[in-house]
């Protein structure tokens, strides 16, 4: 390996070290005795169970958790119809105009979303009655809008990277377009949707800003809980609430890698039968 | 009822030549009829005004480069795209508005598109169940489908388990499950090797003659259409240039296009000089002498036509032959030795170069000339083709 | 070429004529999978803009909700007062303040745009010369950060730049500093955190492309005389040019907008438009003027930005 000179690999575990170094310090000190977050006073899980024990972290943890599962699978569903449109049906009137409003959520900077989404609902509410104040059902409306916009492009992205003749073998053996989307779109596409899922489920579990907009008096989600304590300076519950997200996380990608790799080697072992 | 039987017993023996073909018969029933299709995509015109009969228990082949509208004419017949204008009927029905899921034709995809999700068995039972077949009729059918095609120990495979001659395989035996009337394949052996798709070739006729479908195949390989086809239908430019049984298409080119695409050959260009009842001469600058062609043509004297001659129909040597009809001088100016056959490159004193190829049956053979030699460039009047076009 | 485009049970207008009824079933269930979409884009995010474009021409008021109406209608003395203020963008020119914010945004996200590519490009890289199984490891390195919450992400850098943090702690045991350094709260630490947290959104696009190149063209170019240094800059950075493009465009858009960043880990005197709006809304609770610099936002950095996206893609696609 010539090609890789001491300056690339000097440089890229740098890189990698920026990248993992407040990680690593975030969970070390979330095992941190003193109250004093800075000083070392030795091994504890204090913070943890005082974290277990912070009603309103764990309240916020679970609505944040439930907002995200109802807001990824109603923008799978939405973001599928976009993105199935948007790549299936040829030219149809209106194309422009959604392909637009499917991506440009993608750019749209979140100050802009959560006040004009805000602005909506105060003006609905005046005049239709509806949504009557706001809370987690316009937190949900808001996180599908924007999260539907991945989820067309990955979805967009997949179906044009599929041989199409699939979908034309199917119709020519019979299959009407409906069923065909179920017996053979669908299937094909799903690795595209379960990833526009989980990417809508972390997006949606992770956004302050948008949610601070919308949501409602009583409605504080994890992120703007966390928020409101961090401003006020660096907090050792929040490093143990870090630790375990970050836990989860890495447990869930090993998990998948390891499901893709077993995946893999079954498939080398029936070649090889 | 004779002229049926007479169709299955002129496509049962491929070399019969006592029985009459359908396509040679006066009135014989088409049994799929293109009249005046056109596509047209915007500005681009992909399939121009072609009119075209398929017989029953034919082997079809649409020859052409790409973007010649072979494909958008086999995605018209299978539905894929709507005629701008023109019909297609298929065993006496207009196809006109009927959907792809709805028409009596299979298609067999060039990518073989079968589903990656779905098993081999599950892939070939995919139209049999959308028809609402029972169960057991629709194992018994797979099973016997994959006999046939000889995979019946994959069944239970992924496609992308399987090597390209297997898939293959399977895309024939998904698209024949149905029995349809008409089988569609687009460059069914295209993404073969050579020596599978010899095989394969072979394979192929044998059963389309078994199940007696019609298959119309689309290719761009001539070696292909000539050994598969019943009748090769050229294309170029959305127009089918000539529709003849192979060995016309190779023989008789009814055009420089024609010829120049299907295999090689020399093009001479001239004047008619003379037109007799039983012979046309034909003075030719660049072949630097006067070509002479028996048996009858029509052509007008002063006439600019082309003159083809295959390479192989053409005979070198150093003396000055004796009983051939028409004598080209020149001189040897490039030699390739490719095993089975030698290809000379002969420069005649016009300027022009002709190719020769001959077999080496002997050994020795290609050591007999070599470079710049002068050699003597001779055929037989019946191997010219006169083309007007 | 689309599949359901051209054929006949599609119903596709460019079709001349082949008739087909207008009302057939594949028709509707057609306008049924565009329709719904379509709806909610458009009741949740294009009609949100022309409310936000309404109040901005309002002025504030002490009410619930915080602004005058446009349109007054009064029915005894039956008159119609359409009432426009455009106050609120003349105070957008006039004021500074605002222009600082917009031009100090673009600078901040250009910088840090620019140290990620500078940061990212060893890293993709290295990856895209690695083998197999390593490449797959660094490359799930890379991207698992970006699945952690992006809030704590930011947040695990306050307590690395803060005055007692361990940055400072290090240095100051290392001796080259003898004061902690006040890096949180300064413009260097809003650098950081957007580099940080936007890293991977760089390192990927830059890994597709390179990763994709051919190393045999740097062994021609050097076969051809080109010291590795020439060949890098005439082979490697070229065919890398879409990615760093794509990467650039991924990192820039959500930096010019960002507001959690600057909060946290900037001073009171970072200026980014995305925290102007924010305090505006919720500190000074002038809906009208918060409207106003979302407007003008729109239209002097998101528009451009989806023109530029537009005509990448369509290169892209050609």
């Amino acid at each position: 390996m010539k090609r890789r000179s001491w300056f690339l690999n000097l440089s890229a575990t740098a890189g990698f070290i920026f990248l993992y170094a407040p990680i690593v310090a975030l969970i070390v000190y979330s095992f941190n005795k003193s109250k004093l977050v800075t000083v070392w006073g030795g091994w504890s899980l204090k913070w943890y169970t005082e974290l277990f024990n912070n009603e309103q972290i764990i309240e916020a943890a679970w609505l944040s958790v439930k907002i995200a599962f109802i807001s990824a699978s109603l923008a799978v569903v939405l973001g599928t119809l976009a993105g199935y449109a948007m790549s299936r049906f040829g030219p149809f009137r209106g194309k422009m105009i959604l392909s637009g409003w499917v991506t440009a959520p993608l750019v749209m900077p979140e100050v802009i979303t959560g006040l004009s989404l805000l602005l909506l609902f105060v003006a609905m509410e005046r005049i239709f009655g509806w949504p009557s104040g706001r809370g987690t059902g316009t937190i949900i409306i808001a996180h599908t809008t924007f999260c539907m916009a991945y989820v067309a492009v990955i979805v967009q992205a997949r179906l044009s990277s599929m041989d199409e003749s699939l979908e034309e073998a199917a119709m020519d053996l019979g299959a009407r377009p409906s069923s065909l989307f179920f017996l053979v779109t669908l299937p094909l596409i799903a690795p595209a949707i379960i990833s526009g899922w989980l990417l809508s489920f972390t997006l949606s579990l992770d956004d302050l800003v948008i949610a601070s907009f919308v949501s409602g008096p009583g409605n504080s989600t994890l992120p703007m809980v966390i928020f409101s304590k961090v401003r006020l300076g660096v907090t050792p519950e929040v490093n143990a609430l870090a630790t375990l997200m970050i836990l989860i996380v890495a447990v869930g990608v090993i998990a998948a890698m390891y499901q893709m790799r077993r995946q893999a080697r079954l498939l080398e072992r029936l070649d090889n039968n | 009822m004779t002229s049926s039987q007479n169709i299955e017993t002129s496509l049962s023996s491929n070399t019969a030549t006592d029985s009459v073909p359908a396509w040679k018969q006066e009135g014989a029933e088409p049994f799929l009829r293109i009249e005046n299709l056109t596509k047209k995509f915007g500005e681009f015109t992909a399939v121009d005004n072609i009119s075209l009969d398929i017989y029953k228990n034919e082997l079809f082949c649409l020859l052409g480069g790409s973007g010649s509208g072979k494909s958008t004419l086999l995605r018209m017949l299978a539905g894929f795209e709507t005629p701008t204008s023109g019909r297609i009927i298929i065993d006496g029905t207009d196809m006109s508005g009927i959907q792809p899921w709805k028409r009596p034709v299979n298609m067999m995809f060039q990518s073989y598109a079968l589903f990656p999700h779905l098993s081999v068995a599950d892939n070939v039972a995919f139209g049999l169940k959308r028809e609402g077949v029972g169960r057991a009729e629709v194992k018994q059918r797979v099973a016997q489908m994959l006999d046939m095609v000889q995979l019946g120990h994959l069944g239970k495979r992924k496609p992308h388990q399987l090597s390209g001659g297997q898939r293959q395989r399977v895309a024939l035996a998904r698209s024949l499950i149905k029995r349809p009337k008409l089988l569609l394949l687009d460059e069914p052996l295209g993404a073969l090797d050579k020596k599978l798709r010899e095989e394969t070739q072979f394979e192929l006729v044998n059963i389309q003659e078994e199940l007696g479908v019609t298959f119309v195949v689309v290719t761009h390989d001539q070696e292909e259409a000539m050994t598969l086809a019943t009748r090769i239908g050229v294309m170029n430019h959305g127009v089918i240039v000539q529709t003849d049984e192979p060995h016309d298409v190779y023989e008789y080119p009814n055009s420089r296009f024609v010829a120049r695409f299907i295999g090689s050959v020399n093009l001479f260009a001239g004047f008619v000089v003379q037109d007799e009842p039983d012979a046309v001469h034909i003075e030719s600058a660049e072949a630097g002498t006067t070509i002479v062609k028996h048996h009858g043509i029509s052509c007008a004297p002063g006439q600019e036509v082309s003159v083809a001659v295959r390479p192989e129909k053409i005979s070198i040597s150093y003396e000055r032959p004796t009983d051939a009809d028409n004598i080209l001088e020149g001189e040897i100016e490039d030699i390739a030795y490719m095993g089975s056959l030698s290809v000379f490159r002969v420069r005649l004193n016009s300027g022009k170069e002709v190719r020769v190829t001959q077999p080496n049956f002997d050994r020795h053979v290609g050591d007999r000339f070599t470079w710049n030699d002068k050699v003597f460039l001779s055929w037989k009047s019946d191997s010219t083709v006169v083309l007007t076009s | 070429m689309s599949i359901l485009k051209g054929s006949a049970w599609i119903g596709d207008e460019s079709q001349i004529g082949v008739k087909r009824p207008f009302f057939s079933r594949i028709r509707w269930g057609k306008l049924a999978v565009i329709s719904m979409p379509m709806f909610w884009l458009g009741l949740f995010f294009f009609v949100p803009f022309l409310v936000v474009f309404k109040i901005s021409l309002a002025e504030t008021a002490i009410a619930v909700p915080p602004y005058t109406s446009l349109l007054e209608w009064n029915l005894e003395e039956a008159y119609l007062n359409l009432k426009i203020n455009l106050g609120n963008y003349f105070y957008l020119v006039e004021d500074t303040f605002y222009l600082d914010a917009y031009l100090n945004s673009i600078k901040i996200a250009a910088i840090s745009t620019l140290i990620t590519l500078i940061v990212a490009f060893p890293i993709a890289y290295l990856i895209a010369r690695s083998e197999g199984s390593v490449r797959g490891l660094l490359l799930a390195a890379v991207i698992l950060p970006f699945w952690t919450s992006f809030l704590l992400r930011v947040y695990a850098w306050m307590g690395f730049l803060k005055k007692n943090g361990i940055v400072n702690d290090m240095l100051l045991g290392m001796g080259v500093i003898d004061q902690p350094l006040q890096m949180l709260q300064t413009d260097f630490a809003v650098y950081v955190g957007i580099v940080y947290t936007y890293l991977p959104f760089m390192v990927l696009p830059l890994y597709s492309a390179l990763e994709k190149m051919d190393m045999t063209l740097l062994e021609a170019a050097e076969d051809l005389g080109a010291r590795p240094v020439t060949g890098f800059c005439l082979v490697t950075l070229p065919l890398a040019l879409p990615g760093i493009i794509a990467g650039c465009l991924l990192v820039f858009i959500p930096a010019v907008g960002e507001f959690v960043i600057p909060a946290l880990l900037g001073g009171s005197d970072t200026l980014m438009i995305g925290r102007v709006l924010w305090d505006e809304f919720f500190l000074n609770r002038d809906w009208p003027m918060a409207s106003a610099v979302a407007i003008v936002m729109l239209i002097v950095l998101v528009l451009p930005i989806m023109l530029i996206r537009n005509t990448q893609g369509k290169e892209a696609a050609s």
